[in-house]
């Protein structure tokens, strides 16, 4: 297993290299920033070529890159549109981005299990159709119409909750941001779990346990929830990554200024160091989610081994 | 158990990767940790709380040519002369005295006692390296051709050749005569050019500027009413007024909080619920309902903008003889009122001339001047259109950039020209993805179609919205529209050191600008600002920023 975690680990440099170079190639695909740098006007041509020539915009494109990677590796992320170097902005953006994660994914995690828990167990009863009618209505609706019809709500119209998150974004005002951006993986995890439950609840081994007299409650946690979560902890995984990248429009409802919303601000400004640094940061994100998802399955079933 | 070993591997694979991730943030944060934790206030501090966007460029006054960065520059500067908020006129603030004999040669003297609020005086030299820093080529600065008319500037900012090295680094124009005097030479006539310096590009820097540039930026220094107290970039800055500030707009509240916001929505959501006190920019979707969310707490005044679009003066199949009726016609088949009410809720006012209300009648404002050109007349907007040959090719485009919400406009525009015409393909939109790329295509002269532009003045002065735009040359003149008679009038009017004559030569010229329509007007982009109840006395100046010093807190 030591071996395939380190090959796992090496193949992770090609990715992230092809990954960086693709994104690189995009962002700069977008046109030559330096136009827009002066509104409406028409450039100065001296000062236009001034700061395309420092920014190396007039090199060729995988001379740029070349530039940009070997920044990269000596910790220089580049400078925003604004001046501000990237590395900063990281350093003060991701914190925040990591934070409304784990809010949704608690939520996401906890409530997600405990209705697709509770709805397998009671098929075919009223809080298991109750439970697929919701989900399906959550599944259904965009994510910016609930943000900002429960932003109105309860922030606007009830005043329970303030409608934006302030500075430093502390955990009680993300509670419903952390709702809104779990809503629809919500919906999935619930669904998930309840088919697993709903299908291991009439497995052999699982009649096997009732019948020696293991407690209910050890029954369902060790033998019931532990076997139907394989397929719940594969999205979960994938979904840290999606949560991340998905936090774009939530970010920019409830004034979150994380990686949603430098990755706009670096779109806007056509600035690709903004946009690759982050974007490789979540790369990365996405490559170890997805290592320990792997991984996870052989703790979850000692029938998966790896080599 | 084989469960228990694999766990162990998971916690060790969890652990490199963290690791891994790690060396390459920890390069990095060897700078300490600054901007942490700077407190936001809460309420009854008496500090208004304000939208604020992230500046676009460092926050140097001559780098800075958007509205967010100016709104601070506006806070913590005072020029050598400022606009009065409501009048728009220039008016001496940080000079004594500007003087001149013939228009060419300006003696400035700078008030004595003036300080920055680190406690440096202010005197001429910092005008003065201001400037030159401003107009140095190699300082990058967006603004360099603020300084274009002081003699000198040719040999620190070559601009014939791209690869050029400025052969100077100060301007031989710019001379300090005392602690307190400097002399401006400029490099022709040009009587209206001290009502310049109100722009921000005009503004003095402390020496820390030139000796510790980061530690500037990060906290900039200035004259003005206000100074930074904390600065988070991209967050929150807040203002406290300048204990060392002798002008006379003195704040009349006990500070400013600028806040960053991802989105106007959320901001407007934040006003209507009381954590945002002055909100500059109204979401287009709430424009139907905010007097009623705001209890009437809403301003909604001209600006010193301009929208049109322009033809392509460069192309021959708009420009050939003729093309004049048929660009007087389009203008003609827009019908402008019906557009402004019913898309900007009155936000926009139809355009009567190529200035903007902001300069008013006697800065050369004028409600007729334009008269049957920009007023709506189908009949006669198709007949000149087949005098002048119809359409090139029977069909047009309109260019926007979709980034930014213009289709609706311009959907609306190319309708009223189909519907003038009868052919319901005659006129579509034609969006570009970006605006940096709808800039590129402009600058290059590869747009073959009309496309859309604007200008936001400025200085309140009639030149500004004229000469940039439409002189031969013209460091905007993006039709590339060319009139030697015009021209001349532009000349004459800046050697004539007669306002009231120099106003009148202008709108001669503005006369034949209209005649030939290289440029459509369309209409006046209005300011607008909503407030909450916990504030009082919101105004707006001519460039459509709220007047933060006198805003007064309730209660």
């Amino acid at each position: 297993m030591g071996r395939y975690v380190i090959r796992r680990l090496l193949q992770m440099v090609p990715v992230f290299i092809g990954t960086t170079l693709l994104i690189f190639v995009m962002v700069y695909g977008l046109g030559d920033p330096v136009a827009a740098m002066f509104g409406d006007r028409t450039p100065d041509p001296a000062t236009a070529a001034q700061i395309r020539h420092d920014l190396h915009l007039n090199d060729p494109l995988i001379q740029q890159y070349w530039i940009y990677m070997s920044g990269i590796f000596h910790g220089d992320f580049g400078k925003a549109s604004t001046g501000q170097p990237v590395s900063e902005l990281l350093k003060s953006a991701y914190p925040v981005t990591l934070k409304l994660t784990i809010v949704a994914f608690v939520i996401e995690a906890v409530i997600g299990v405990a209705l697709g828990l509770f709805a397998g167990m009671r098929r075919g009863r009223f809080l298991d159709t109750g439970v697929l009618a919701i989900t399906l209505l959550v599944v259904s609706i965009p994510t910016f119409v609930t943000g900002y019809v429960l932003q109105y709500l309860v922030g606007v119209k009830w005043g329970i909750v303030k409608p934006s998150v302030g500075d430093g974004a502390p955990f009680n005002q993300l509670i419903m941001p952390g709702l809104v951006l779990a809503g629809v993986s919500l919906a999935y995890v619930a669904r998930l779990t309840r088919t697993s439950v709903a299908e291991n609840s009439r497995a052999d081994y699982l009649r096997t346990a009732v019948a020696k007299g293991l407690p209910r409650r050890r029954v369902i946690t060790n033998h019931m929830l532990r076997n139907s979560l394989i397929p719940v902890v594969t999205f979960l995984g994938t979904d840290i990554g999606n949560l991340m990248a998905g936090a774009l429009v939530t970010e920019r409802i409830f004034n979150i200024h994380g990686v949603g919303y430098q990755v706009y601000q670096g779109i806007v400004h056509n600035n690709p160091p903004t946009v690759v640094g982050f974007v490789t940061v979540l790369v990365i994100v996405f490559l170890v989610a997805n290592l320990l998802v792997d991984l996870l399955y052989a703790v979850l079933d000692p029938r998966i081994r790896y080599a | 158990m084989r469960g228990a070993k694999s766990a162990k591997w998971v916690v060790g694979a969890a652990v490199i990767a963290l690791a891994a991730t790690a060396c390459s943030s920890s390069d990095d944060s060897g700078d300490k940790d600054k901007g942490s934790s700077t407190k936001a206030s809460s309420s009854s501090d008496g500090i208004v709380r304000a939208w604020w966007g992230d500046p676009q460029n460092p926050l140097e006054p001559a780098n800075t040519n958007e509205v967010q960065g100016g709104k601070v520059l506006d806070m913590i500067f005072m020029n050598l002369k400022e606009y009065d908020p409501k009048t728009g006129k220039a008016m001496l603030e940080a000079a004594d005295s500007i003087t001149t004999t013939d228009q060419q040669n300006f003696t400035i003297k700078v008030k004595p006692d003036l300080k920055f609020s680190d406690g440096t005086p202010v005197t001429a030299k910092s005008f003065v390296d201001a400037w030159n820093y401003g107009a140095l080529v190699t300082n990058k600065q967006l603004n360099a051709y603020f300084f274009a008319d002081i003699d000198g500037y040719d040999a620190v900012h070559p601009s014939d050749d791209e690869n050029a090295k400025p052969t100077a680094q100060t301007m031989s124009g710019l001379k300090v005569v005392d602690d307190h005097t400097f002399t401006v030479k400029l490099k022709q006539k040009f009587s209206t050019w001290p009502d310049r310096l109100g722009y921000k590009a005009f503004a003095p820097l402390p020496t820390e500027f030139f000796t510790n540039h980061a530690a500037y930026l990060a906290k900039p220094i200035g004259d003005g009413p206000y100074m930074v107290e904390s600065y988070t970039k991209g967050t929150s800055m807040k203002l406290v007024p300048n204990p060392n500030y002798t002008g006379p707009s003195k704040p009349k509240n006990k500070g400013v909080l600028l806040k960053v916001y991802t989105s106007d929505e959320t901001a407007y959501a934040d006003l209507q619920s009381g954590n945002l006190d002055v909100l500059d920019t109204i979401p287009p979707a709430d424009l139907p309902h905010v007097k009623d969310d705001l209890d009437g707490r809403y301003l909604n005044q001209p600006a010193g903008i301009i929208q049109t679009f322009s033809f392509p003066m460069y192309e021959k199949a708009w420009s050939k003889p003729g093309m004049e009726k048929v660009r007087l016609g389009i203008s003609m088949a827009i019908d402008r009122k019906t557009i402004t009410d019913k898309i900007f809720q009155g936000t926009r006012t139809p355009a009567t001339d190529l200035t903007s209300p902001v300069l008013g009648a006697a800065g050369g404002f004028s409600t007729t001047l334009a008269g049957d050109a920009v007023t709506y007349d189908p009949i006669k907007a198709k007949q000149l259109i087949q005098e002048g040959g119809g359409l090139p090719g029977g069909h047009m485009t309109i260019g926007y950039n979709a980034d930014s919400p213009h289709k609706d406009w311009v959907d609306a525009v190319c309708n009223s020209i189909n519907n003038a015409l009868g052919d319901n393909k005659a006129c579509v939109g034609a969006p570009t993805g970006t605006f940096a790329d709808f800039r590129n295509q402009i600058t290059k002269q590869q747009m073959k179609q009309p496309f859309r532009s604007g200008w936001q003045m400025d200085y309140p002065l009639i030149d500004d919205f004229i000469t940039p735009l439409y002189a031969t040359g013209g460091s905007s003149n993006d039709s590339k529209y060319s009139n030697p008679q015009v021209d001349s009038l532009i000349n004459q009017a800046n050697a004539e050191g007669d306002t009231a004559k120099s106003v009148a030569l202008y709108q001669q010229a503005e006369k034949l600008i209209l005649n030939d329509m290289p440029i459509v007007p369309l209409w006046y982009q209005n300011g607008e600002a909503g407030w909450s109840a916990r504030v009082s006395n919101v105004t707006e100046n001519a460039f459509s920023v709220p007047v933060f010093t006198d805003i007064t807190v309730n209660g």
